[in-house]
């Protein structure tokens, strides 16, 4: 398990699923950091992105429009994204513009990496 | 929240980022990028381009892309019936192309099918196409509604609007910069013809060639000393130049008689001022009182100078300026009938007639000059004009301290005691 450096964004690897830290608003600036995290993570050989949003009160329509980039170059690694810890707000406005087709959402991290197989302790539980 | 006052509200939002995003005046490519990206997120698009026409000949050239791959830079031509339709047309449809652009849908389809693009968006301003935006499909899968499709029509618009206004503010700059250059490059020719017009002046003085030159350098390392602006020591400079221009009214007899000359050539040789002024009034200068600094360099605080014996205050600061390089040259240069003075000597001569004849802030000033360049501290620029060995530093350096410690103890005192 190692720590990114890259600064302002918070990210660990659990075997091939990297967990990457979404900041409290996703705007232009973070949402473009956390792209170019999650670009590294899938060079460096990640299968599964878990984004957690623990820490997010906002998401704005730059934001969306990268998290879907974010879907599109995982989809083309062949890669699985997971958004964990998603406000109810959040959950309504991913729901209502439809990006919940393209990826899992679930309660916490621990549920991610269950999810994807990083940790076997439990079946699994998802919360789509 | 019901789901159409959420989406309402998600729009809002992004138009009003959108507004403020085109309407800032940072890097272009930021600008198109972000606002895409809010075109692409308020309707969850999963790809799209900015294409902006280039130039008069139909070219147009993607600006900004997002989910279309990295590599994706296509260029385009749009013919003359091409951009009619494009700028009629609202939203296009690629599943249901619009059969007056069938050869531009002929050239292209391809392309766009491959990228998966649905919609095409001509962005128009004031009746002009500035080009177009390339929408893919819904992360939703849903078909596009009408309300989606005036959405994306108005902030394609804004989108528009935004190239247009910086594409304007870049040509203001641009121009902008052309015309301070142009106008650099004016100045630049001004000051050649004023130097080669001193020059001329100089000419018809055999034995003070070179004087004009030097006064416009001297007077310009005073006015600075003095704390003028870069324009005003610039005018200054060309005064310094051109101060001598009525001499070409004088007979050149008179200018190089080689001895001292009497009260009726005298009197001849005055008149330069007053005709350097008429040579000067007309022309329109770059720089403020050039004419009037001319006319009054020989003007003394006393009032016992000409044309117009003018006292102290009456008299511009400039003439005052001009004055003392004009009377500094001509002591510090070989004469017919006499050899240039020493340093010592031109200190005295200042040191009588400051407060009579010379301002005292303006020998003051020309003193910490001289100091500055002496010690190092500014380059050498009168001392250069003066020849090697003409001052040395442990000689004029307490003179001249002591000459402005005595103007700043007493600066009014006048020739008849002198300071």
């Amino acid at each position: 398990m190692g720590e990114s450096t890259i600064p302002y964004v918070r990210s660990h690897c659990v075997g091939t699923t990297a967990v990457i830290y979404a900041s409290d608003y996703l705007n232009k600036l973070t949402g473009e950091r956390i792209e170019r995290e999650c670009r590294k993570q899938l060079n460096e050989g990640c299968r599964a992105l878990v984004i957690d949003f623990s820490d997010t009160q906002l998401v704005n329509s730059i934001g969306i429009s990268i998290l879907l980039g974010i879907i599109d170059i995982a989809e083309k690694s062949g890669a699985r994204v997971i958004f964990s810890d998603v406000n109810h707000q959040t959950v309504e406005l991913f729901n209502m513009l439809g990006l919940t087709q393209h990826v899992v959402l679930v309660r916490d991290e621990h549920e991610a990496l269950l999810n994807v197989g990083s940790v076997v302790t439990h079946p699994l539980q998802t919360n789509h | 929240m019901d789901p159409n006052t959420h989406k309402l509200i998600h729009t809002f939002e992004s138009l009003a980022d959108l507004g403020q995003e085109i309407a800032g005046t940072g890097n272009f490519n930021e600008m198109v990028r972000t606002s895409l990206h809010l075109l692409l997120g308020t309707l969850a698009l999963r790809r799209g381009a900015v294409v902006e026409c280039v130039g008069d000949d139909g070219q147009a050239q993607c600006i900004s892309h997002w989910g279309l791959g990295e590599q994706y830079t296509p260029e385009w031509t749009l013919d003359h019936a091409d951009r009619s339709v494009l700028l009629s047309a609202g939203v296009l449809q690629l599943s249901n192309p619009d059969s007056n652009l069938a050869s531009f849908f002929e050239r292209y389809a391809e392309s766009l099918r491959e990228q998966s693009v649905e919609l095409l968006v001509p962005m128009v301003v004031h009746g002009e196409l500035k080009g177009f935006v390339l929408l893919g499909s819904k992360a939703s899968g849903e078909p596009f509604n009408q309300a989606d499709l005036e959405i994306i029509r108005a902030m394609a618009r804004h989108i528009g609007v935004g190239i247009h206004g910086h594409r304007l503010i870049e040509q203001i700059a641009q121009r902008a910069e052309e015309n301070k250059r142009l106008y650099e490059e004016l100045r630049a020719i001004y000051a050649d013809t004023v130097r080669a017009f001193a020059a001329a002046i100089d000419i018809k003085d055999k034995y003070t060639q070179g004087h004009s030159e030097r006064v416009g350098k001297y007077s310009e390392v005073i006015a600075r000393e003095m704390g003028w602006s870069e324009a005003e020591v610039e005018g200054i400079k060309i005064a310094g130049y051109l101060h001598d221009v009525g001499k070409l009214v004088v007979e050149r007899d008179i200018i190089n008689a080689p001895y001292p000359i009497d009260a009726k050539t005298s009197s001849e040789l005055n008149r330069h001022p007053e005709a350097g002024f008429e040579i000067l009034k007309p022309i329109n200068h770059p720089y403020a009182d050039i004419p009037l600094m001319a006319k009054y360099h020989h003007e003394r605080l006393d009032g016992r100078g000409y044309p117009d014996g003018l006292v102290d205050e009456q008299i511009p600061i400039g003439a005052k300026i001009v004055c003392l390089a004009d009377s500094f040259d001509a002591m510090t240069t070989d004469r017919p009938y006499r050899k240039r003075r020493s340093i010592e000597a031109v200190v005295e001569d200042f040191r009588r007639n400051t407060g009579s004849q010379f301002d005292p802030k303006v020998v003051s000033a020309f003193c910490r000059a001289l100091l500055k360049e002496l010690t190092g501290e500014s380059k050498p620029r009168v001392l250069k004009m003066l020849g090697k060995g003409y001052l040395q530093t442990e000689q004029a350096v307490p003179l001249l301290q002591q000459l402005i410690a005595d103007i700043e103890v007493n600066p009014r005192k006048t020739a008849a005691g002198g300071v």
